[in-house]
């Protein structure tokens, strides 16, 4: 009788590390084939169109870009905490709170050249993004208080705090009611590459990306992060301090976060509205997990993520609905976390002994 | 008829992979009786009243309860019998209150809890054995003395008879301890029954009215406790010959390096877990420390590698006070730990060997240049270490959950001694390791001593101690009652001393 058993690998090998996260994706797609199928829709046309809407002509890639920008600098954020098995799900309100902050910069301060602005901006998103992040941070480090919770419930403090601005004092007088809030000077607008609405937030992106795989990889520190994410015991016998660590973890997390919001309203909205951000912060959970927390495929899945969300607008305009798109992410990640098994063990056929 | 036996095992075996833990074990109980299991670490006490609790199956041997033959799939099952077993660390929700914890999972309650009856239940077992309890009073607000008294109530509500505790008195003041024995005899004294696992002969002598010695998996003595005092017990328990020949000894001749003095440590429930504990180690001496696991080792280890904040005293290397420095900076004067937790502490499971091997020095000069790591000298140096300890390995890029147990504390022992510590601290360096390994690791910590460095050794069996040791200090209860030099010591009175015995103190 042939049964089936699951063996540990030695290792878990590069080969089964890409197999397995582009098998969850095509499994997905498939499953997603025998839903709309059975919704009565034709798979292969939505799917084309899908594709189409995203990368059928240069203005759709711009647009894939353009979604895919705040998706890597959160996915990164929210890798490096990760990594240390800190479970940070509020990258959402930490980008609220740094596109608060930047917008305040640039309301108030709208007048200065954009070489002073811009930095500015950045630099205000980064520290408040970061001391949302550092919230959950420090009651984790010295409380033990499970910064899941923490961080996922500050993401509606965060939402409704920018909103309490947009429907009050920062509300544009000219908005005729609308939740806006004036117009930024254009000072404030970050620069795009060539006329399409891809803006350097881009390469911002890519450099982190290049930052952190060297940060992780070749620095003392990040061999410290990898440390205590492993094992915190091992950490505190090789004196390394857990406690600090996971401040500043929790603090770049939310920082970098911050920093999306940012570009989100300086490259794209050009003022502070609702609903900056249609959840990125949690996509960009899936986008790194899909990533595996790899710095640079962070940056190809959150295109992928990025085409998934333009080809959903694109099916709109033919009057599919736009949650086929959520239905597919959803997928994505079920069959993400259900393959992880397949990446630490292996399956092998057992002869079962007669008794 | 008071004298009908509740327990009776026969010839009960247990084997575990590589190790006979029970080796054909028989052990009677009588109602109303207080029946002490006594062993060192390993002897198979645990595993014996497992058994008897339904949470393993032997692999040979029966059982009867009350005289009816049982088999247990179960702790479930051995419940339903009316035997129940109360662990050392108590199983119980910390935010619930007394009555929650007692009707939780136990069998026959409604879907909707009656807490009225549950409560006026509880206050009446309460009063009948003696356990003064509040049954509206949530665990977190309750001593662990008390917390053990809930653990009592919940398997006296599921009707128990049969009540084995797992050494009880571990995290009690003295104080709870004359309660607690004050309460198990009124329970015997109403017919039930109590094993009473433990490692301390004044506890056997004080409450129990007789005791079953295992050594090794087997029983080496039962007798009633009125026909005996500390010394039977001891040589009962550890009286052999020594296996090993003593080290050819060269008298130490360094000087004073680590002093403890009036030392006191907490442990993780809070409990008192080392007090009052004098040592002083010189340079070039192994002290080994003789003890039962669970008296303070761990605590104290950790307290003088800076894991654990000391509660009192004070710990002076090179006659400064170093109580109040991080980790790294005793590892920076030399203090080099190789702890008992080998896989999880020691070295980082899913890390490589190389990742392994610089856990202490990946932010020192030599393999750091400013913020970045030098692969290439860490590299060297791990294929270095890797040599110079013999450690058996495919590739240094690996994870070190790969290795065997043996290269693994090879592995370990070598990073700490190449840090080139005045300090070593090993605790249980050979446990599960085989001969040969063995054997390299004591060369390694004897090499260590010939260059001087003083070494704390923490081992389990009292033959290693006496071959390795220049000095040996015997702890109990949390201090250490005795220092004898090696040539000084013989094993009856270390034994008797390490159980808690009054032995003469020379």
């Amino acid at each position: 009788m042939m049964r089936y058993k699951l063996i540990k690998r030695e290792t878990d090998s590069l080969a089964s590390r890409i197999i397995v996260p582009v098998l969850s994706v095509l499994m997905a797609l498939l499953f997603g084939w025998i839903f709309l199928w059975l919704y009565g829709i034709n798979p292969a046309e939505t799917y084309l169109r899908m594709w189409q809407g995203a990368f059928g002509n240069s203005y759709a890639v711009s647009e894939t870009l353009v979604k895919a920008i705040p998706l890597m600098l959160l996915g990164l954020g929210l890798s490096l905490a990760f990594r240390m098995k800190i479970w940070n799900i509020g990258a959402e309100g930490q980008l609220y709170m740094g596109a608060f902050a930047a917008s305040g910069i640039a309301l108030f301060y709208g007048h200065l050249p954009a070489l002073i602005l811009l930095p500015v901006m950045a630099a205000a998103a980064f520290i408040v993004g970061g001391f949302w992040g550092l919230i959950p941070g420090s009651l984790r480090a010295y409380w033990g208080v499970n910064e899941t919770i923490i961080t996922l419930m500050l993401n509606y403090v965060a939402i409704s705090f920018v909103d309490s601005f947009i429907f009050g004092p920062w509300k544009d007088p000219a908005s005729l009611g609308f939740p806006l809030s004036p117009r930024f000077s254009p000072q404030a607008y970050l620069p795009t590459i060539g006329d399409s609405r891809v803006h350097i937030g881009l390469l911002v992106a890519l450099l982190l990306a290049v930052l952190f795989y060297f940060l992780l990889n070749y620095t003392r520190w990040g061999y410290e992060v990898k440390v205590v994410g492993e094992s915190p015991a091992s950490a505190r016998y090789a004196g390394i301090n857990v406690k600090r660590n996971i401040m500043l973890v929790m603090l770049i997390s939310g920082g970098i976060a911050g920093l999306a919001g940012m570009i989100e309203v300086s490259g794209i909205t050009h003022r502070l509205q609702q609903g900056i951000s249609p959840g990125y912060g949690f996509t960009a959970i899936i986008v790194a997990w899909l990533a595996r927390l790899h710095p640079f495929a962070i940056i190809l899945v959150a295109i992928l993520f990025g085409a998934l969300l333009v080809g959903g607008f694109g099916l709109q305009i033919f009057g599919l609905p736009f949650s086929i798109v959520l239905m597919l992410q959803g997928a994505v990640l079920f069959f993400l976390l259900g393959g992880e098994i397949f990446t630490k063990y292996r399956l092998q056929r057992v002869r079962k002994e007669g008794q | 008829m008071a004298s009908s036996l509740m327990i009776e095992m026969n010839e009960i075996t247990k084997v575990f992979p590589g190790v006979v833990a029970n080796d054909s074990i028989s052990f009677q109980v009588r109602a109303g009786e207080i029946h002490a299991l006594l062993g060192e670490n390993g002897a198979g006490k645990s595993t014996l009243m497992s058994v008897l609790a339904g949470l393993y199956q032997p692999d040979a041997g029966s059982i009867k309860i009350k005289g009816n033959p049982v088999q247990f799939r179960s702790p479930r099952s051995a419940l339903a019998v009316g035997v129940g077993m109360i662990y050392q660390h108590f199983r119980l929700v910390d935010n619930f209150t007394v009555a929650e914890n007692i009707v939780l999972g136990a069998p026959g309650e409604d879907v909707v809890l009656n807490s009225g009856k549950i409560e006026e239940e509880t206050a009446r077992l309460s009063e009948k054995f003696g356990l003064d309890i509040n049954p509206r009073a949530r665990i977190s607000q309750l001593s662990l003395g008390e917390q053990q008294r809930v653990e009592i109530l919940k398997m006296l509500y599921r009707g128990c008879d049969i009540l084995i505790m797992d050494e009880p008195t571990t995290v009690l003041t003295p104080q709870e301890v004359k309660e607690l024995f004050k309460m198990i005899r009124k329970m015997a004294d109403q017919g039930k029954s109590i094993v009473l696992i433990t490692h301390k002969l004044n506890e056997v002598l004080e409450v129990a009215d007789s005791v079953t010695v295992l050594r090794r998996g087997r029983v080496v003595g039962n007798a009633r406790t009125a026909d005996l005092d500390e010394k039977a017990l001891t040589h009962m328990m550890v009286g052999r010959e020594l296996m090993q020949s003593r080290r050819e000894l060269m008298p130490p001749t360094g000087e004073l390096l680590l002093k403890l003095d009036n030392l006191k440590v907490l442990g993780d429930q809070g409990n008192v877990a080392v007090t009052a504990l004098n040592l002083e180690m010189h340079s070039g001496e192994i002290v080994g420390i003789a003890g039962v696991a669970g008296n303070g080792q761990r605590e104290l280890v950790e307290a003088i590698a800076g894991l654990r904040k000391i509660a009192g005293g004070s710990i002076l290397l090179d006659g400064q006070d170093i109580s109040l420095l991080r980790v790294r900076e005793r590892l920076d004067r030399g203090i080099n730990i190789v702890p008992e937790d080998r896989l999880g502490m020691g070295l980082v499971p899913n890390l490589s060997v190389i990742e392994n091997a610089i856990l202490h020095n990946y932010n020192k000069k030599e393999y750091s240049s400013g913020f970045f790591l030098n692969y290439k000298k860490i590299r060297a140096y791990t294929h270095k270490l890797v040599q110079d300890y013999d450690v058996a390995l495919a590739d240094i890029e690996h994870p070190v959950n790969y290795l065997s147990g043996g290269n693994l504390q090879k592995l370990l022992l070598g990073r700490e001694i190449s840090q080139q510590p005045r300090l070593l601290i090993a605790s249980y360096p050979v446990r599960g390791l085989d001969v040969a390994a063995t054997e390299s690791v004591f060369n390694l910590l004897l090499t260590e001593r010939a260059k001087g460095t003083s070494i704390l050794l923490i081992l389990e069996d009292l033959d290693d101690i006496f071959r390795l040791a220049d000095r040996i200090a015997v702890m109990y209860a949390g201090t250490i009652k005795a220092v004898f030099d090696n040539q000084d010591a013989d094993v009856e009175t270390v034994g008797m001393l390490m159980l808690g015995g009054g032995g003469v103190v020379q």
